[in-house]
């Protein structure tokens, strides 16, 4: 019950977000017009397959949507001592974050929804693992909200300073997580560093699900349990890291 | 138990500084409790671990007989919160704010909704409801402060600074609000720097410095333990010199403000008839005169050492 009533709270939170959050200044630049033209330099002029472009689209976007808002919300929060208004509310300091990572993880599936449909059409793919897919959109916005939230932790009242350290995680993450380049042509410090990514194992079940010569086996569970895993700890270091982080804050 | 907020023994240190230093003391059930001292006294570092905030170093805090540090998210059902700074969602309409609220209290829809309206009526802001907050006039969101920290209706609220900076109109509109509070029997926890609302309102106030309680007692009382510092208040026509008026048998001190002088003596009878008799022998009109008490502002300033 107590449970309930949380979640309900994360919830209100959630809401709350999107109706503040979602017309501000990062969500339209770093989360669709930067990996637009990202995706635009690396496909002009170059050989990749329909199946590599169209889980690019689906990578991109749906990575920095889903990082856009949730690294900015609680700095911006402490800047306008909203922060301090929903600490001293009856909400756990875990359930105001999992309401930060609902909203920024819906912004992230609404807006990927249009990469995907154009994915689908242009480049002519189809989803033979619909339901999987799904589910596999569902964790990666979860999980890279996570991120962001992970990333907010820095006890700063400045959305830029966390915009800036949002945007050295966030770049390279996509050159080391198979989305232009695959794994295996990387260097051997680069597939070290890609087992780490969550966005490894988001690309490889969203290509996977693009591709009707494969069916369900232990490589795409092995990649769901990751991915599910990589949610738990970034979700669990954030609620550690804002929580030491609250006292400078106030 | 009477007491709805009580702390013991409470330790607060910021990088080896103490902002809080062995704080303890019981709020009574129905009072208006005023918390008092100057800037960096420990004032909002003592209130955000009574509201859950901030955990303490060591020490305990019961609100209304729960255990804040043991089970906060109860404990903060408890209280209503206006702080100073009008922390309200300023992309948000005013309804929106208040039904936020509601929501993180547990408070449910039909409830919220009916105590939303009446709330906004109360405070004067029903027309605006549909209008994003940061429209709104300093005035306008305090209020909407103060009715979000009513929306679950709380036994007990912390007011901070609730009337600094606002007009006659909206401070009037808030005293009165908070005198009707205290008649339905809420307990108010103000924290100020407006001594003489503090004066006006508080049943006891409390006096911090340097992390530590000064005293506690009501106002009169306060007032009472500063009997030596009385004064005469006198008003003249065209001013004398001030020399002339340090001058005066059993004048202490004198302060001069615009076209008044407050005269502190031990014997205010007696000054008010030299300070006549001055006034005949060089010819000077008094247009005004009057003993005045020692006030609550002196007792702040004699028990917390400042000036402030």
């Amino acid at each position: 019950m107590k449970i309930f009533s949380q979640l309900k709270k994360s919830l209100a939170i959630a809401k709350k977000n999107l109706r503040i959050y979602y017309m501000k200044g990062p969500v339209l630049i770093f989360g669709l017009l930067l990996p637009f033209f990202f995706f635009l330099s690396f496909w002009l002029g170059r050989e990749m397959s329909p199946l590599m472009l169209g889980t690019a689209l689906v990578g991109m976007a749906i990575w920095f949507t889903s990082t856009s808002i949730s690294p900015v919300i609680t700095p911006w929060e402490t800047m306008t001592k909203t922060l301090e208004r929903l600490i001293s509310s009856p909400v756990g300091h875990g359930w105001i974050l999992l309401g930060d990572i609902l909203a920024s993880a819906t912004i992230g599936l609404i807006m990927t929804a249009v990469p995907l449909v154009l994915a689908l059409i242009l480049l002519d793919l189809a989803v033979f693992h619909p339901l999987v897919l799904t589910l596999v959109l569902i964790l990666g916005s979860l999980c890279f909200s996570a991120v962001g939230v992970l990333i907010s932790a820095l006890p700063t009242d400045s959305p830029s300073d966390v915009m800036m350290l949002s945007s050295l995680v966030k770049f390279p993450l996509v050159f080391i997580s198979g989305i232009f380049i695959p794994i295996n042509e990387l260097p051997g410090w680069g597939q070290i560093v890609s087992y780490f990514s969550p966005l490894t194992y988001f690309t490889n079940l969203v290509r996977w699900s693009f591709d009707g010569n494969v069916g369900f086996g232990t490589s795409q569970l092995l990649n769901l349990v990751i991915l599910t895993a990589l949610l738990i700890l970034f979700s669990c270091l954030a609620v550690f890291a804002h929580k030491k982080a609250l006292p400078k804050r106030l | 138990m009477n007491s709805l907020v009580r702390t013991k023994e409470l330790y607060k240190d910021f990088d080896d500084v103490s902002a809080v230093d062995g704080v303890g003391f019981e709020v009574e059930k129905g009072e208006v409790f005023g918390f008092l001292g100057p800037n960096g006294a420990g004032k909002t570092t003592t209130v955000r671990m009574i509201t859950g905030v901030l955990e303490p170093d060591s020490g305990e805090i019961w609100v209304n007989g729960k255990n804040v540090l043991q089970n906060p998210v109860e404990a903060k059902k408890e209280v209503g919160i206006a702080p100073e700074v009008s922390n309200v969602y300023g992309e948000m309409t005013g309804w929106q704010n208040l039904m936020f609220m509601g929501q993180l209290y547990d408070v449910p829809e039909d409830e919220r909704e009916a105590r939303g309206k009446d709330l906004l009526e109360l405070f004067g802001l029903h027309d605006r409801r549909d209008d994003e907050v940061k429209g709104y006039s300093k005035g306008m969101k305090k209020r909407l402060v103060l009715a979000m920290a009513l929306i679950h209706d709380p036994p007990l609220l912390f007011l901070d600074e609730p009337t600094s900076g606002l007009d006659v109109q909206s401070r009037r509109l808030i005293k009165e609000r908070i005198r009707d509070m205290k008649r339905q029997g809420k307990t108010i926890f103000l924290t100020t720097h407006d001594i003489p609302v503090a004066n006006e309102l508080c049943d006891r106030v409390a006096l911090i410095n340097h992390g530590k309680i000064a005293v506690i007692d009501t106002p009169e009382s306060l007032k009472g333990a500063m009997e030596e510092t009385q004064s005469v208040e006198v008003r003249f026509e065209e001013n004398p010199d001030f020399s002339d008026l340090e001058g005066l048998e059993n004048v202490e001190k004198v302060e001069k403000d615009q076209n008044k002088f407050r005269i502190y003596t031990d014997t205010p009878v007696e000054t008010q008839r030299s300070l006549l008799n001055f006034a005949d022998e060089e010819d000077h009109r008094v247009t005004a005169i009057k003993t005045l008490g020692p006030s609550l502002e002196d007792a702040f300033v004699e028990f917390t050492g400042s000036d402030e």
